[in-house]
Parts: C-alpha cells; sequence; structure tokens
C-alpha cells in the first residue's frame, strides 16, 4: 500500500476527495505508517470504509479525484427504499426469489468509481450480482428476496462516497436503449461487410491484363454481391425508409440523393454481377454505407450526452409520499406521488427528496436545491415560503401543503420548457432545411444532366459519373451544420443552469448588443435582509439584534422577519410582553425593561429625545429604543446579489451596454447602478415605460435582452428580442421568457453569452464549410474525376467534420 | 489458382460468422460500458464477492 501514500502525498489536499484539507483539526488515518488527511469526516469515513473493504486499489486506480461525500445524515433515510410500495416502482422480479433494480449512481468521476462501486454493492451479503455502467452513470443489482435489502444496496454506494437513487426505465428510455443498439449492430454490419468486400475488389484494381480468369473474377463478383446485400438489406435500411417517408410527406430530404444513389450503384452492379458483363459498385456502396452509419452513430451519442443532464431531472423527483392522515396530526401514508393532490399535507423526513412543489406548513425547514441550482448549501425556509418538488430535506423532518403537482411543478415544467426547444426548430435551422431541399432538386438535376452528358461522350461512365454526383453533392453536411450545434449549445447551456425555452434564443443572445436588468430580485435578491446594525446606546449590536429579534418574533412582517432570520431562534431573550402597534412597531418587555421596535416617531415617545443622526443608506431604518434612551438602528434592505458586480463587468468587457430600469424610487435604483458600475439607470418606471424604453433602444439598432424575473415584466420581456427570466423566485410555470436562469447566479449569466456567441460562431462556420464542401466537389464529380468510392469517403467526412465541430461547444 | 474457389466462399462463411458473432456481442451489452471493464480487469482482485473481510 506504500504505493498508494506516494501516489497522493500533495500534502494540504484530501486524500480522498482532493478538496482543501483545514489548517487544523482535520481528521487523520494512520496506516502502514503514512498517514491520511482529509478534508471532512464524511471523505474520512469513506475511506476508512474502502480500505477495511479491501478495496485500496482504487486509489490507484482512479484517474480524478473522488467527489466529497454527502452529508451521511442520509444514510437515515435509505430504508424508505425498503417499503413495499417504494419497491413496486424500481424492483422487478426476473426469476422466483430474485431482485433486480436498476440504479442511477452519483457521484463517479472516473472508471474506477464504478469499480469501486460495484465491488462495494457485490459484497453486501445477499446480492448475487452488481454491474456499474460508467458511461451512462447506472447500475443494475440483482439480490436474493429476504437475504439483502434495497436499503443495504443504497447504502453499499453510500459508502464509496457516491450516491443512488432507484431509476425507474421510462418507455421512452427503452426504446431508446433499443435504438442505439439498432443503430450499433447497423454500423458493425457495414464495417464487417465494407472489409470484406474490399478484399474482393482490390485484386481487380491491382491485377494486370489476364491474371484474373474470367471465372475468378466472376466468383469475386458474387462474393461481392452476397456481402453487400445484408450491408444494403439492413444497414441502409434506415436511408430509404427516411427518403419514402419524406417523399410522401412531400418534402425532399437529404436521405433522397443518397438512397437514389445507392439504388442506382446496386442495382447497376447486381445487373452486372447476373449479366457477367459491366462494373461492379460493391465497395463504393458498402463503404458509403459504413462512413454514413459510423457518422449517424457518432452524431446520435453526442446528443445523448447532452440531453443526459435532462434525463436525470426526471428521474430525481421520488416516486412516493408521506401524506398525512389529518392535519394537524403526525400519522403519514405512503402513498404514490402520481396521487398527491394540491391540498394534501405531506411529511418529508430528514435526507427525502421533496415530492411535489409547496408550501411550508411547519415552523422551519433546510433544504437543498443541488438538483434544481447546482448550489448544494442548504437554503432555510420559514412557514409559508416556497419548497420546489425534487430538492432535497437537509435538515430536520417537516410537513409541507402540496400546492402543485405532476405536471404544474416546477421540475416538469423545466423539463417541458427543455424538450420543446429541442424539438422546435429555429428559424436558421428551418432555413438550412429548406436550403438543403432545394438543393436536393438541384443535385437530382445535376446527376440526371451528367447521365446524359456523359452517355454521349463515353456510355461506359454514365452511370459511374452520375452516382459520384448523387453521393458526394449529398447535403447531409448543410442539413446537419446547424441541428447539431444547436442541441449541444441547448445541452450546454442546461449544465450551465440556463434552460433555453425556445430554440432561436441561442441566436439571440449571442447577438444581443445591449443588455436591460430589471432591479428587485434580478440584480438584487428581491427579499429584505438584515444589512448592518448600528449600535447608538451601549448595548452590544449582538445583544441589540437579539431583543429586537425576541420581540419580533411571530410577526409575519417582513421587517421582522429580515431580523429574525439574522439570528438563531434558540439564542434569544425571554420576553415578558409585547403588544403590536399596527404600521408602527411592536412595544414590549425583555430583561425588565421597556422597549419599542419600529420607526423614529414610534420610538421617540419612548426614548424622550431625537434620533442621533446615522449615515443614510439603501433601504429602511428600524430604530430600538428604551426609556433609557435610543439602542440602536437596525438597516434592512434588498440586497444587491454579490455576483451581480462582476457579471456586469464581464458583460460589458463583452461589449455589451448594460441598463438598468425599475420600478422602484430612482434615487434607490441611481445608487444600486453606481455600485454596480451601471452608466444607464432609470428609476419609477411603469411597465409601459420599460416597454418604451426597450422599443426606443430597438429603433436605435440595438438588440436588446431583457433579464427580469419573468412575471411582473411580461410587457417588456415580449418587447425585447430574448428575454431570460431569473428562475428562483417566480413560479416557472407562468413564467413567458426565452431562457430561465434556473441557479439564480448572474455569474452564470456572461457564462451563457459566451457559450451563445461560441454557438454562433459554430453555425457559421459550419455552414460556410458546407457550402464551400459543395460547390468544391460539384464540378469535379460533374467531370468525372471522382470515383464513387472517393465521393462516399468525401461526403461522410463533411458531415463528420461538421458534428465534431459542433460537439467543441462545451 | 483454383484454390480461390475454396478460400473464397470460406471467406464468406466466416465473414457472417462474424458478423452474428458481433450481433450477440451487441445484444449482450458488451459495448454498452466502454470505460469501466478496462479498469475492473487490472483490478488486483482474484477473490469471490463475499462479505467485508
Amino acid at each position: 500500500m506504500q504505493s498508494v501514500i506516494r501516489a497522493d502525498s500533495v500534502p494540504e489536499s484530501c486524500f480522498h476527495c482532493g478538496l482543501p484539507v483545514p489548517a487544523s483539526g482535520a481528521p487523520r488515518f494512520e496506516l502502514d505508517g503514512a498517514t491520511r488527511v482529509f478534508c471532512c469526516p464524511g471523505c474520512e469515513a469513506v475511506s476508512r470504509f474502502i480500505h477495511g473493504a479491501g478495496l485500496d486499489d482504487f486509489y490507484e486506480l482512479r484517474s480524478a479525484k473522488s467527489e466529497r461525500p454527502d452529508d451521511p445524515a442520509v444514510r437515515d433515510t435509505l430504508r424508505l427504499y425498503d417499503e413495499p410500495l417504494m419497491q413496486s416502482r424500481f424492483v422487478t422480479a426476473p426469476a422466483e426469489g430474485r431482485c433486480e433494480a436498476d440504479l442511477i449512481v452519483e457521484g463517479m468521476t472516473c472508471a474506477a468509481c464504478a469499480w469501486l462501486v460495484e465491488h462495494a454493492m457485490a459484497r453486501v451479503p445477499g446480492v448475487e450480482s452488481a454491474h456499474v455502467n460508467f458511461s451512462t452513470g447506472r447500475a443494475r443489482v440483482r439480490w436474493r428476496a429476504g437475504e439483502a435489502r434495497a436499503s443495504e444496496v443504497f447504502s453499499a454506494a453510500l459508502d464509496c462516497g457516491c450516491r443512488a437513487w432507484p431509476f425507474e426505465a421510462g418507455r421512452l428510455e427503452l426504446v431508446r436503449e433499443g435504438e442505439r443498439k439498432a443503430m450499433l449492430r447497423r454500423f458493425l454490419v457495414a464495417a464487417l461487410g465494407m472489409m470484406q468486400v474490399m478484399m474482393y475488389a482490390v485484386p481487380t484494381y491491382i491485377a494486370r491484363e489476364g491474371e484474373i480468369t474470367p471465372d475468378e473474377a466472376s466468383l469475386m463478383r458474387w462474393a461481392g454481391l452476397v456481402l453487400t446485400t445484408p450491408v444494403i438489406a439492413y444497414s441502409a435500411a434506415p436511408f430509404f425508409r427516411n427518403a419514402w417517408n419524406e417523399l410522401r410527406a412531400g418534402r425532399l430530404g437529404v436521405d433522397l440523393p443518397v438512397s437514389l444513389g445507392l439504388a442506382a450503384a446496386f442495382a447497376a452492379s447486381l445487373a452486372a454481377t447476373l449479366s457477367g458483363t459491366g462494373a461492379v459498385y460493391f465497395d463504393s456502396v458498402t463503404m458509403f454505407v459504413f462512413f454514413v452509419t459510423g457518422a449517424r452513430y457518432l452524431e446520435r451519442r453526442g446528443l445523448e450526452r447532452a440531453g443526459r443532464s435532462l434525463q436525470r431531472m426526471a428521474a430525481l423527483v421520488p416516486a412516493s409520499a408521506r401524506r398525512l392522515r389529518e392535519f394537524p396530526g403526525d400519522e403519514a401514508d405512503l402513498v404514490a406521488a402520481a396521487e398527491l393532490r394540491a391540498g394534501d399535507r405531506v411529511l418529508v423526513r430528514a435526507g427525502e427528496t421533496v415530492p411535489a412543489d409547496g408550501v411550508l406548513a411547519s415552523p422551519g425547514a433546510t433544504v437543498s436545491e443541488a438538483l434544481l441550482s447546482g448550489e448544494s448549501r442548504p437554503i432555510a425556509r420559514r412557514p409559508g415560503e416556497r419548497v420546489v418538488g425534487g430538492s432535497i430535506n437537509a435538515g430536520d423532518a417537516f410537513i409541507m401543503r402540496v400546492t402543485q403537482v405532476g405536471a404544474d411543478t416546477v421540475l416538469s415544467t423545466l423539463r417541458r420548457m427543455m424538450e420543446r426547444a429541442i424539438a422546435a426548430r429555429a428559424p436558421s435551422v428551418e432555413l438550412a432545411r429548406r436550403a438543403s431541399g432545394f438543393f436536393v432538386v438541384f443535385i437530382l438535376a445535376a446527376a440526371a444532366a451528367a447521365a446524359l452528358a456523359w452517355s454521349m461522350i463515353d456510355a461506359s461512365r454514365a452511370l459511374w459519373v452520375a452516382v459520384s454526383v448523387l453521393i458526394v453533392t449529398c447535403p447531409c453536411a448543410l442539413s446537419l451544420a446547424t441541428p447539431v450545434a444547436m442541441s449541444t449549445a441547448l445541452g450546454a447551456l442546461a449544465r450551465r443552469n440556463v434552460v433555453v425555452a425556445r430554440a432561436g434564443a441561442i441566436a439571440s443572445l449571442a447577438g444581443a448588443s445591449e443588455f436591460v436588468f430589471d432591479k428587485t430580485g434580478t440584480l438584487t435578491e428581491g427579499r429584505m435582509k438584515l444589512q448592518r446594525v448600528v449600535e447608538v446606546g451601549r448595548v452590544p449590536a449582538s445583544y441589540c439584534l437579539a431583543i429586537a429579534a425576541a420581540m419580533g418574533r411571530e410577526s409575519p412582517h417582513p421587517v421582522d422577519r429580515a431580523i429574525g432570520e439574522a439570528m438563531p431562534r434558540d439564542a434569544l431573550p425571554e420576553v415578558s410582553w409585547r403588544v403590536r402597534h399596527a404600521g408602527l412597531g411592536i412595544e414590549a418587555e425583555v430583561d425588565g425593561r421597556r422597549l419599542r421596535l419600529g420607526n423614529a416617531e414610534f420610538c421617540r415617545y419612548l426614548a424622550q429625545s431625537e434620533p442621533p443622526p446615522i449615515a443614510e443608506a439603501d433601504g429602511s431604518v428600524t430604530w430600538l429604543a428604551s426609556t433609557e434612551g435610543w439602542i440602536a438602528a437596525l438597516r434592512i434592505g434588498d440586497r444587491v446579489r454579490p455576483e451581480a458586480r462582476e457579471a456586469v463587468r464581464s458583460l460589458q468587457a463583452a461589449g455589451i451596454k448594460v441598463h438598468l430600469l425599475s420600478g422602484d424610487d430612482s434615487a434607490v435604483v441611481a445608487m444600486v447602478a453606481r455600485g454596480l458600475g451601471i452608466d444607464e439607470a432609470h428609476g419609477a418606471a411603469t411597465p409601459a415605460r420599460k416597454q418604451a424604453y426597450v422599443q426606443s433602444l430597438q429603433l436605435r439598432g440595438a438588440k436588446v435582452a431583457m433579464v427580469g424575473d419573468g412575471i411582473n415584466d411580461a410587457p417588456v420581456l415580449a418587447q425585447a428580442d430574448v428575454s431570460v427570466a431569473m428562475g428562483g423566485g417566480a413560479d416557472l410555470a407562468k413564467v413567458r421568457a426565452d431562457a430561465v436562469l434556473v441557479s439564480d447566479d448572474l455569474g452564470d449569466l456572461a457564462g451563457a453569452i459566451a457559450l451563445s456567441r461560441k454557438a454562433r460562431a459554430v453555425m457559421h462556420e459550419n455552414l460556410a464549410w458546407a457550402v464551400a464542401y459543395n460547390v468544391l466537389v460539384l464540378p469535379l464529380a460533374f467531370t468525372g474525376h471522382v470515383t464513387p468510392l472517393a465521393a462516399a469517403i468525401a461526403m461522410s467526412a463533411s458531415s463528420l467534420v461538421v458534428v465534431a465541430n459542433a460537439l467543441r461547444i462545451r | 489458382m483454383d484454390i480461390l474457389f475454396l478460400l473464397i466462399p470460406l471467406s464468406l462463411v466466416l465473414a457472417f460468422a462474424i458478423g452474428a458473432a458481433v450481433w450477440f456481442a451487441v445484444e449482450a451489452g458488451q459495448f454498452d460500458d466502454l470505460e469501466g471493464p478496462a479498469v475492473s480487469v487490472i483490478a488486483d482482485d482474484d477473490d469471490p464477492p463475499g462479505p467485508p473481510r
């Protein structure tokens, strides 16, 4: 094991996950005289488990550092997977007394992790087999019913620092899996055919006159025919089917010239073989099918990788929920999540996943919305606040009231938006499609003309040239140029927390010259927060805050809630009595002193003096005073997002002009704009004025992108060339925007701009390449300089160039 | 070159045999994961799965 220690002996980084180790008190693990240092007890526990199970090889095999394990508290919740109702969703019985389940495994960073998880699962007593697929992030486990439990299998993954989820294969998923396998089979059949047909073809190319007897030549032709037939009938079948379907729908697709070329070459070769005279093109035919099926398989894999984040999103919503029999009460039934209705009360235990959207009914909760926003830090929620389905309960058990289920939830909405964007064709894609339609007509005409011309010049080459023209000029690259780039860009943007609802939005984002931001909820966090406590008496600021929080406890007022949030609930002093004065503040007795919390006017009656001067600032000031005088000023306001300044700067660095447009007070707006380095700021803007403002920018020729909360800004969002909504604050189902910033992190916006610009550049490159290619090869093929074989290679290569270029968008 | 009349049909039979083998390999999921098995084969782990030692 010495080599293990050497390999990872870099100081100050965690032996397991590679994150920095805390300066003091880092967990350590002595082994064979060497020390492993860890960043957290979680990593230590995982590493101890790996060593204890004799799986230390993992550290030598892995090619990337592991992920930091989740909070071990999750483990207690795994028992849920043993419940029969839950099991009925993902466990199948392939044989008598056997259970089998498909799982999603998260947190695997390299193939060695898959090996580790596989072994850890296989070692659970009662487990018969475990297979972990690193490429897809899935596992299939089979165990003997009664000897092992599902929770133990999930627990084994947790031991390795990964997290497993049940995978419920949808019907669509199974169909896709089958399609992918069929594509691979077609490709491999074509590859085999191509190789062997070449064996028969090459001798006829290199043999001198008379070296091959007519009998031998005939034999090789027949052999070629036997091998080419399955390639045409099986591997190339989708081309013929697509061409036929498009023809029936009244369209001319790219598969039409391909099919015609293949059919013509094969028919001519067949006739030549049967009659024993004329040329055969079996080698060209198989080579062509080989290249095109290969290109399509690669393309398919690239797209699948792009769409995987979407799939995972769907799989993570739990299939079951604990519905309360009555509320208040704590007796809960486990029901299928699909049975939930709005208004149901649901119990969510620690570590469980929230089954639907709703509002919190318990006094408080901590949830992690990592799934939605990528931000894994838990967020505190207060009664009545929104809890999103798919987020994980990172604190104590809580009760929530369901408000949205099924298709109305945030998660489903996001998924639908993305699916729609992928399905809907952007204008540029539609244009390319129509252009290739015209191009197909042109190719057919050119091929016919070539056949006619050559039949007069040299009739023996007429077919050959026509086939070359058909194949080499196939506008596959042209028709692939934009869609491939578009779908990779959609996937890459989703990974950057930007979900695009309209495919054309990518081009618009890339072309935006001016960005108009709303203030509240966009550049600021959109909720009241305590910013500063200014002590004006002898009481220290922290105690001032504790007193104020105690007084305002239970109060629904946003200011009181902002104060309460800044203070842990268990550290509050005792309040003897409290009286709430509507619109003014709260009067109460704390520690034997009579106190007032509220506006200056209200507190002055108690303090019997003028309030001391404090520096003016954004937001409102709430005073705390006693009969002995003024105690403190609490400044409460809507905080500017910490990343806003950097985001604005990077937009400006990208040559974009940034505007701030808000319905708020002009002075406040101007101050926020100054702080963020925005020159153009307009306050007190009504929705109509906002719209007029954007319109005036557009009249000057600007391409305007509007960033808002997505609901109050609907008119101006519609007016802008492209609109982006913040995903965190709003009810997503109502959002009318071209794109949603799911993470609420403005930093992702700048990344999205860069990405969409790159995507646009790639689309242009692809189109330019495809057009240049066709312009170049058509005259060559027409004049008989391209053999059908070379045509097949050139055409496939040009398609692959386009796909490979698109996959650069990451 | 009479041998060709034996060898070429033989090569056809061989090609179809390989084709069938590939077909079953795809069906059996041999191409599902192209990264994981590369690691598991070099792992020094000859003992059969069982309870942790």
